[in-house]
């Protein structure tokens, strides 16, 4: 009887519990939120106002093949960042997992350490890391692998480089977690049945480590979708993602309109990606 | 957490966010204190030797706060933030802000420094009569180029789609400036609404893309000093702090014609400090005040008098003060309507390809 009280209270003060992340989240994510979906719905004033008139225009107008391509390109960006990512990643993930436990503190803080800076920094220092005369060309020069200094920044690798550079921390910690559970008995059982190195790996340590792999590549693959400053600053704003579409819809041509339906149709694509992960092999929520 | 706690807790987390919310309201103000004026500019606009001797002289407070873009004050007034008593948006915004109804009228007599004006910004397209807004600051986009690299000096649009610069141009990443200066390179008004016109525009654009290094708005006066581009498309205020840099560096308005642009001061109509605000524009525009404003900012004064008062140095770099030949063939940047949508898709098509 007693139990069962103190339990029915415990019950109650969890619902208070809630409360302040609830407010917190329905009036600066859930409203905001409502507020973009409307104006995806409204047309554009002719001084870029906002006119509250139903119209599906801004919905067919994305369809445009033009803004297709920008939504594939910026696909295509989010699938390499993710890849390559992954393949950096794992490694370094393994590594960490496979260190002695006085060490993984310091490595897991080291993969932690850029966060400490600011990211536009942080790309600023890149800018003069790619740059013809920059640390990278040079150092490249210095060795002998190049004569000429070659263009990276403002290209599409420099993009690419700066992507992988921010999100990579995001694919570490998810495989390091999942990597650091599997019980070291189990590769050791594998060898003893003589499994080669590579069979451990593929049937052993990555279904075991498969949770971690899903969650690290949502990670990266949603922010790097909506990647804004990157592009804009290391491609020198010579093409767009995304990102900057609608950040040129909103500030440049004041289009809310069409930014919003925009940033809806993104956010439609990260859920059927989330979708699709709970289809596939998400027995586990993240 | 018993009861009382979690209640004053839900409670703190209330008071915080309404401290949020009166945080992001406008200013008050308090009768027991110093008047004080709110005054919202770009963030390099200000500095700290410019505002002192008017708070002495008023015996007011200012209070400085900084936008980075016109887009950026905009939303801001638009989103209903009130309580800046002065405000410096760049002409094509003064109109839509005059058409959104935003601005206070000024009054003529309060601000005898803008009687005169200088040559080019009377009677601005975007307001005529200066019934709302005030020019403060003005000069022109043009082209700067390293003349170590480029011997003969350019006088044309065209240098910027010569082979032998390729990668060495950057390019301004705004739609209008850089349409702007293809179409008056084709001979055409930068404010035309022919489809056909901006459509072949487009493709001068993109048979340009090629050469072109960057498109920013914000690093060419850098990427000119250090030598990484040799032709920069660009407002020639940065171009002339460029110079200081690197004395190759040179300016020119293409003989086809350029923009011209100028901030303008205006007074909200939400300010509850309108005399005031005025007292402030007045002295902004003062000659002395706004020599020293134009030599620090390499940007040219809308008083006309102050310009004798800038040092030599800066006054007849025609990066900051244009010459007689440049003024001839200014032009200004007008809303375009409904036609901004074609130069928004043959911006991104450009951005595409």
């Amino acid at each position: 009887m007693t139990g069962s009280l103190a339990s029915r209270a415990g019950v109650r003060q969890a619902g208070w519990l809630l409360a302040p992340a609830l407010v917190w989240m329905g009036l600066f994510f859930v409203l905001p939120l409502l507020i973009v979906l409307l104006i995806s719905f409204a047309s554009r004033g002719a001084y870029g106002g906002v006119e509250w008139t139903f119209t599906l225009v801004n919905y067919r107008d994305l369809a445009d093949p033009l803004y297709l391509w920008i939504y594939l390109r910026s696909c295509a960006f989010a699938l390499a960042t993710t890849g390559l990512c992954l393949c950096l990643g794992f490694p370094l993930a393994y590594y960490i997992a496979r260190a002695p436990a006085r060490w993984q503190g310091l490595w897991l803080m080291l993969v932690l350490v850029p966060f400490w800076t600011n990211f536009l920094v942080r790309t600023y220092a890149w800018m003069n890391v790619l740059r013809a005369d920059g640390l990278l060309n040079r150092l490249l020069i210095a060795t002998g692998f190049i004569s000429e200094p070659v263009e990276i920044l403002y290209t599409d690798l420099a993009v690419l480089i700066g992507l992988v550079y921010g999100y990579l921390p995001f694919m570490v910690l998810p495989l390091y977690a999942a990597l650091e559970r599997i019980d070291r008995s189990l590769i050791e059982a594998a060898r003893d049945l003589y499994a080669s190195g590579w069979t451990v790996f593929t049937r052993v340590i990555v279904p075991l480590a498969k949770p971690g792999i899903i969650a690290g590549c949502l990670l990266v693959f949603i922010p790097s979708l909506g990647a804004y400053i990157t592009p804009d600053l290391l491609g020198g704003a010579r093409s767009m993602m995304i990102g900057n579409f609608i950040q040129h819809e909103y500030l440049v041509v004041r289009d809310w309109p069409l930014g919003s339906a925009a940033s809806f149709v993104l956010m439609a694509m990260v859920l059927v990606g989330m979708w699709g992960y709970q289809r596939t092999g998400g027995e586990r929520p993240l | 957490m018993n009861k009382l706690t979690m209640t004053k807790f839900i409670g703190g987390v209330f008071l915080l966010v309404a401290v949020i919310l009166v945080a992001c309201q406008a200013p008050s103000d308090d009768p027991m204190r110093r008047k004080t004026l709110y005054y919202f500019t770009w963030s390099d606009y200000v500095g700290p030797e410019l505002l002192e001797p008017f708070e002495r002289q008023t015996g007011t407070k200012v209070v400085v706060d900084t936008f980075s873009s016109n887009e950026e004050l905009l939303a801001k007034l638009q989103s209903g933030a009130s309580g800046y008593d002065v405000t410096v948006p760049s002409d094509f915004m003064v109109s839509v802000m005059m058409k959104q109804g935003l601005l206070a009228e000024l009054d003529p007599a309060r601000i005898p420094n803008a009687r005169r004006l200088a040559v080019g910004l009377e009677n601005l397209p975007v307001d005529p009569e200066h019934r709302f807004s005030v020019p403060y600051l003005w000069g022109t986009v043009g082209i700067g180029y390293d003349s170590n690299v480029i011997p003969t000096p350019p006088d044309s649009w065209a240098v910027l789609w010569d082979e032998r610069y390729k990668g060495k141009i950057s390019m301004l990443n705004d739609q209008r400036e850089v349409f702007g200066a293809v179409l008056r390179s084709m001979g055409h008004s930068m404010n035309t609404r022919e489809p056909a016109i901006i459509e072949a525009a487009k493709a001068k654009l993109l048979q340009q893309k090629p050469l072109v290094r960057t498109y920013t708005s914000d690093h060419f006066d850098q990427m000119l000093a250090s030598g990484e581009v040799v032709l920069a498309h660009g407002w020639g205020g940065p171009v002339a702090r460029a110079m200081a840099l690197k004395p190759s560096i040179k300016y020119v308005v293409p003989k086809e014609g350029a923009t011209i642009w100028a901030d303008c001061l205006v007074v909200p109509k939400t300010s509850r400090n309108k005399e005031l605000a005025m007292q402030f524009i007045n002295y902004l525009l003062d000659r002395e005040v706004a020599a020293r404003t134009s030599e620090r900012l390499m940007f040219a004064s809308a008083n006309p008098e102050a310009k004798a008062l800038v040092k030599p140095a800066v006054r007849d770099n025609p990066a900051v003060y244009p010459d007689e030949t440049a003024l001839g063939h200014l032009e200004w940047m007008m809303d375009v309507g409904e036609t901004l949508r074609l130069y928004d898709r043959a911006w991104t098509e450009l951005k595409m390809k």
